[in-house]
């Protein structure tokens, strides 16, 4: 007995979807499905037949699943429902999903999770406009596992020349999609015919029933040959274990790997697999695991990291294509800012431009300026920072994402990056074969020479805030006391260094790499760099951070926008407000205010010279080095 | 995986969620073998811990059966755990059915604990195979002020994408075992050896099958007297698992106007 039962927690769970337009039997045919293959309790169908003859009918059997009053009422399924029910060879999960325009939204989120479907098709009234439309959107939810059901055939007589011509037309829809149907099966669900039981009505066709046709179809499995991708939750510090908590979305992870994780572009050794109540501690973790890591380095990981291995990780990029549908009540907007959820990640996204809006009916492409409820269309999405993905055709859970507006979900699309470059090259590390020379001179050597230790100071705040005009004064006042000081300001980097960049996101992006990476430069030739540059995105300070180590110093020059605006000094609020300039830090693109700066000075309040005041304080503080040490560093030099 | 192993990471994965996003938030525990393995999940989930409060609401109607195992499993889990009282029934709406009236009780027991508080999230342990109208549930899922379940307007759920940020006032039930069927429920207690109140096995011929108050659930015949003869029975049988509770058969919308008022 234990054996058997042992047995069924081996067996496959399939998810199967039925959809198809409003009225052609879907929920008929899944209260038939249950009835015929003993899913429904007894007193279920005594009920069904009491609910039923109350309201003068036969035995209705999609009240089993139109569970509410208001569906009962109206005939209409509100919502995708789920059951269960047992073929000889495997379960099932039916969702059953409304076939209603007005409940898209509700038979999307059915549809998401499926892993194979049924197309239900009425054989009188044939191909309708939901017909098309969800077997459109079963191709772009990634389904290709479909069976078409032609229901209703008692209505038509059991008639084979109808059922070939409804078949004709649908095959022919999906297969424009890429879809081949696994199979066509012609059947009534209202008297049974070619549900469980072949039917005696149609000795024409021969093919499957619906319960032998499913049972025929592939469930999708997760691979575990595509390259590994972890989705980090959250980092839990519940004793004294730092645990990456998240999901193995593909591929495998063990212990031992170096993971990397975007896309803040960290690496670390996976140390051990933590679980709880599981025997042995594991060695790796599978696709759909939802596990928990330690590292053996403490490196900075959170929330919407993307852990992969070195080779093989996933794309950077701040913008990507998008074949999405959309749910909201109003439109799209391309001035409107959205809240992009693509796996644990968000960030805030801009719908670039609208490539085209697809005709679910012909499957033309239609340009247009706008998106409605229930469109399905394909743009272009510019997001405020980098993020971490994979080509929906290549890894589907790190391709597919949600768009967030206020509080509402209002689309859902999957990922395409046809013509846009991966811009983890601007990231990564292109050159091979090099092997850094040590100096014969060490930093605590410089510093003795110098008297102060090298150091990146980077200033981050808002045009107007006052960073130039601090840099220059500070640089001033430390050149005074006799440091070795240099500012690198935005306007004359880009006169030469960066006289390619434009104000592109990823051209700001590469100007604030390059500057980090030659602040970094004079810092290790022992000299105090200042670098005064907006530096919005904390991404991009913190890899600066990361190439100058210790020496780097974040100051974060505060003074809030409509300060900033009335001091003005270059005048570009003023062209702000006025749409001159596109992407203007504070009025039309973010501003990512230091979470943890080693020193705030606040300019809105403070004046000028206090401001100077703190900031070489705290630079002599920390980068001055006394007598003693530097008598000790100049004896090891000799 | 098999499919245990696949309904555990889905429901770990959705109780990470929650804590990510929901603060603060409560657990509902009522000693029933589904909030069982609930609370068993979260610790997976954290890996040990149970790092929000678990909430009692007492109708003060348990069996005494399961107020032992609250006292004795309290401790040994190492649960934060509140009890909090209901109105009683001279309260609620006396046009409901008696049984669905006394059920409602623990819906306003509910609510006060909420206000009191303050929970913007409420993880409750409902399955999608329990009833129809729990089938229509999402996994998270908002309530108004009220505690009013708008199913004519619920949100999407794509992929897995829950719906985490919400208005102010509004407070979410988040639902991590709502994929699971009462046999898987049975085969993931057996695995993982998870406690069990005694209700659930045969004595003269008779067990309880969903466990409720004393006043409004009733036991089913059946002999299985252990883990494995229950699967067994449960692999064979056409009762549902519900039968015993009385509010859900009395009037063919008496669960679904229980459910739009706040019941689980």
């Amino acid at each position: 007995m234990t054996e058997n039962t042992q047995g069924r927690t081996e067996t496959p769970l399939v998810k199967l979807v039925v959809v198809g337009h409003v009225d052609h039997g879907k929920s008929t045919l899944i209260g038939r499905l249950l009835y015929d293959t003993g899913a429904l309790p007894p007193e279920k169908v005594a009920e069904l037949e009491a609910v039923s003859s109350r309201r003068g009918m036969e035995t209705e059997w999609s009240f089993a699943l139109d569970a509410f009053q208001a569906e009962r009422d109206q005939a209409v399924t509100i919502d995708s429902t789920q059951v269960w029910f047992s073929s000889d060879k495997r379960d099932y999960v039916i969702i059953d999903a409304p076939g209603h325009r007005e409940f898209l939204k509700n038979m999307i989120s059915g549809a998401a999770n499926a892993d194979v479907a049924v197309l239900v098709v009425d054989a009188a009234e044939g191909v309708k406009e939901q017909t098309r439309r969800h077997g459109y959107l079963l191709h772009l939810l990634g389904i290709r596992q479909v069976a078409v059901a032609v229901n209703k055939m008692d209505l038509v007589g059991y008639d084979a020349q109808r059922f070939a011509e409804v078949s004709r037309e649908i095959v022919q829809y999906l297969e424009d999609l890429g879809i081949a149907p696994n199979v066509v099966i012609p059947l009534s669900g209202r008297s049974g015919d070619n549900i469980a039981t072949r039917s005696q009505n149609m000795p024409w066709y021969d093919g499957p029933t619906v319960v032998e046709a499913l049972d025929g179809l592939e469930s999708s499995l997760r691979s575990e040959s595509q390259p590994l991708r972890f989705s980090v939750q959250d980092v839990y510090k519940f004793d004294e274990r730092r645990i990456i908590a998240g999901r193995i979305e593909a591929g495998i992870l063990r212990v031992g790997d170096e993971v990397l994780f975007s896309p803040a572009n960290r690496k670390a050794r996976v140390r051990t697999i933590e679980s709880w109540n599981s025997g042995i501690a594991p060695l790796e973790a599978h696709p759909g695991e939802a596990v928990g890591i330690t590292l053996d380095d403490q490196i900075f990981v959170e929330r919407g990291s993307i852990g992969s291995h070195v080779e093989d990780a996933p794309m950077l990029t701040t913008v990507f294509r998008a074949t999405l549908f959309w749910l909201a009540h109003e439109s799209m907007s391309l001035d409107k800012t959205y809240m992009l959820k693509l796996g644990t990640q968000q960030a805030r996204v801009q719908i670039q431009s609208i490539t085209r809006v697809i005709d679910t009916d012909s499957l033309a492409g239609e340009e247009s300026e706008s998106v409605a409820r229930n469109a399905v269309a394909e743009v272009v999405v510019r997001c405020r920072r980098i993020v971490a993905l994979d080509e929906y055709q290549h890894i589907a859970s790190c391709g597919r994402f949600v768009l967030v507006d206020g509080y509402e979900t209002v689309a859902g699309g999957v990922i395409s990056m046809e013509g846009y470059p991966d811009q983890r090259s601007s990231f990564a590390v292109h050159s091979t074969n090099i092997t850094s020379v040590d100096h014969r001179i060490t930093p605590a050597s410089r510093a003795a020479r110098n008297h102060h230790k090298g150091g990146v100071i980077w200033f981050t705040g808002l045009s107007g805030a006052g960073k130039s005009t601090l840099a220059m004064l500070v640089e001033q006042q430390l050149f005074n006391k006799g440091y070795h000081v240099y500012v690198l300001d935005g306007d004359n980097v880009r006169g030469g260094l960066n006289a390619n960049l434009g104000f592109s996101p990823e051209d700001r992006t590469e100007n604030i790499r390059r500057v980090g990476e030659v602040a970094s430069l004079f810092a290790d030739a022992g000299m105090i760099c200042i670098t005064a540059f907006i530096s919005p995105y904390q991404a991009d300070r913190d890899r600066a951070r990361a190439s100058a180590g210790d020496a780097f110093k974040e100051i974060y020059i505060k003074a809030d926008v409509e300060t900033c605006e009335q001091r003005d000094p270059k005048g570009l609020y003023k062209k702000a407000r006025a749409g001159d300039i596109a992407e203007f830090t504070g009025i039309s693109a973010p501003y990512e205010a230091p979470l943890s700066p080693e020193l705030t000075v606040d300019t809105a309040v403070n004046p000028i010279d206090d401001c100077v005041g703190q900031i070489v304080g705290y630079l002599e503080n920390e980068f001055g080095v006394s007598a003693t040490a530097r008598k000790a560093a100049i004896k090891m030099v000799e | 995986m098999n499919r245990l192993d696949e309904l555990e990471a889905q429901s770990v994965y959705i109780l990470r969620e929650a804590y990510t996003a929901i603060e603060p938030m409560a657990m509902l525990w009522s000693f029933g073998k589904d909030s069982n393995v609930m609370i068993w999940l979260a610790r997976k989930a954290f890996f040990g811990h149970v790092p929000f409060p678990v909430l009692h609401v007492d109708t003060g109607r348990k069996f005494k059966e399961m107020y032992e195992f609250r006292d004795r499993y309290e401790s040994e889990w190492g649960l934060n755990l509140i009890r909090s009282g209901c109105p009683p029934i001279e309260e609620m709406d006396p046009g409901l059915p008696p049984a669905a009236r006394s059920a409602a009780r623990k819906t306003a027991g509910l609510a006060d604990a909420i206000k009191e508080h303050g929970f913007n999230g409420i993880v409750a342990g409902i399955r999608r195979d329990e009833q129809a109208m729990r089938a229509k549930e999402r996994v998270f899922s908002p309530r108004d002020e009220t505690g009013t379940w708008d199913f004519r307007e619920q949100p999407a759920e794509l992929w897995d994408q829950y719906k985490t940020d919400f208005p102010p006032g509004t407070h979410v039930r988040i639902h991590p075992l709502l994929q699971w069927t009462e046999l898987d429920i049975w085969l993931y207690t057996r695995r993982e050896n998870i406690p069990l109140v005694p209700l659930y096995f045969s004595r003269d011929g008779k067990r309880y099958r969903s466990l409720g108050d004393e006043d409004i659930t009733s036991p089913v015949e059946s002999d299985a007297s252990t883990i494995d003869e229950i699967i067994s029975e449960l692999m064979i049988t056409k009762t549902s698992e519900r039968a015993g509770r009385a509010m859900d058969h009395e009037r063919e919308d008496s669960f679904e106007l229980l459910r739009t008022q706040g019941y689980m």
